[in-house]
């Protein structure tokens, strides 16, 4: 029937599937995202019900982590002001390679409610880490979120590791051509 | 204890000190003190046993455009009853006793009309700033705040 009925039989799929390991390592990766324990503002209370037992973060394959070290992933849960923004930044250096960002709700992805009057806040988390993938509400339904985390696997499905920049650079031409016809 | 009757106890005990006593319908009555009493007034409301306001449940900065105020909200857990303090200084030398040595929980609070106002308050232990990062510049709830274009190399406008 599936994929392990296939491996049990050693006669009909001969115990080996055939793939890339490219495909693998990224399954692995996209499966097993740990995150920053991040909480910023009224966001964070919806993360936290993101990470309880009825929406449960933790079957993407998500664990929490204090430390940005070995964490995969941050998760801007919230309003990021200046005095915050420089901590974040210095949070997200800390985070080894390779790193993702995913930017929660309206204050994080363009400021939201602060957009005119905020003198505090920064207009968009994007504005000093590079994000992923923006998730818009305010604050958004963990449902949101669990549609932006299925998004971050697909990207990280789709990442290339081997000969990286020769790849690119061959992505590159070929969106140059495209835009030059 | 009425609001009346506390407002002719201070008139009694402070004279020309106690500037204004406003009450109106619909609003909650409040006296106008001068800036230069206002700790022996404090000290007076909650030491004294038939007023005992033990609990400063709110300090707030104001700006009226022309001054700087602060409004004191005191409440009497013992006896159930609230009154309303406020002071008025100018823009120029906005300095206010503190009353942190009287209620504790005027601590933080006038940390912070400090930090979003300027009023500086005399006497107390720790003045500074407790919302924005301590090299903010300016004070940012009055009136003729501007908005600064960047702050450490981020954009602050949209």
């Amino acid at each position: 029937m599936g994929l392990l009925n296939k491996l049990d039989d050693p006669y009909y799929g001969g115990g080996i599937i055939l793939g890339k390991v490219e495909d693998i390592l990224n399954w692995g990766r996209s499966k097993s995202d740990w995150y920053l324990q991040f909480g910023l503002a009224c966001c964070a209370i919806e993360f936290m019900a993101m990470n309880a037992s009825h929406f449960d973060f933790m079957r993407f394959g998500c664990i929490p982590r204090t430390s940005p070290r070995q964490a995969d992933f941050i998760i801007i849960s919230g309003t990021v002001t200046f005095k915050m923004a420089e901590r974040i930044k210095k949070l997200y250096e800390q985070m080894a390679e390779p790193k993702y960002v995913i930017s929660m709700g309206s204050c994080s992805n363009s400021g939201g409610p602060y957009w005119e009057h905020g003198y505090h806040v920064l207009k968009g988390v994007d504005r000093i880490i590079p994000v992923d993938v923006y998730v818009p509400g305010c604050p958004p339904r963990p449902e949101a979120l669990e549609e932006g985390m299925i998004r971050l696997q697909e990207k990280i499905n789709q990442q290339a590791i081997f000969n990286k920049r020769k790849r690119i650079a061959e992505e590159d031409k070929q969106k140059e051509l495209i835009i030059n016809n | 204890m009425l609001a009346q009757e506390i407002y002719e106890k201070l008139k009694a005990e402070f004279g020309d000190a106690i500037i204004e006593f406003k009450q109106e319908p619909f609003f909650d009555p409040f006296v106008q003190v001068a800036p230069e009493k206002l700790f022996d007034i404090s000290l007076y409301l909650r030491d004294t046993p038939e007023l005992d306001f033990d609990y400063l449940s709110l300090l707030g900065g104001m700006d009226y455009k022309e001054n700087l105020g602060v409004v004191y909200h005191l409440y009497s857990i013992k006896l159930k009853h609230s009154f309303i303090l406020k002071v008025t200084v100018s823009k120029d030398n906005p300095v206010v006793p503190s009353v942190e040595r009287i209620w504790r929980s005027a601590d933080w609070h006038e940390r912070e009309a400090y930090d979003m106002f300027g009023i500086r308050f005399e006497g107390h232990h720790n003045l500074i700033r407790i919302l924005c990062p301590y090299d903010w510049e300016g004070f940012p709830l009055r009136k003729d705040y501007v908005q600064p274009d960047e702050y450490h190399g981020m954009k602050v406008p949209y």
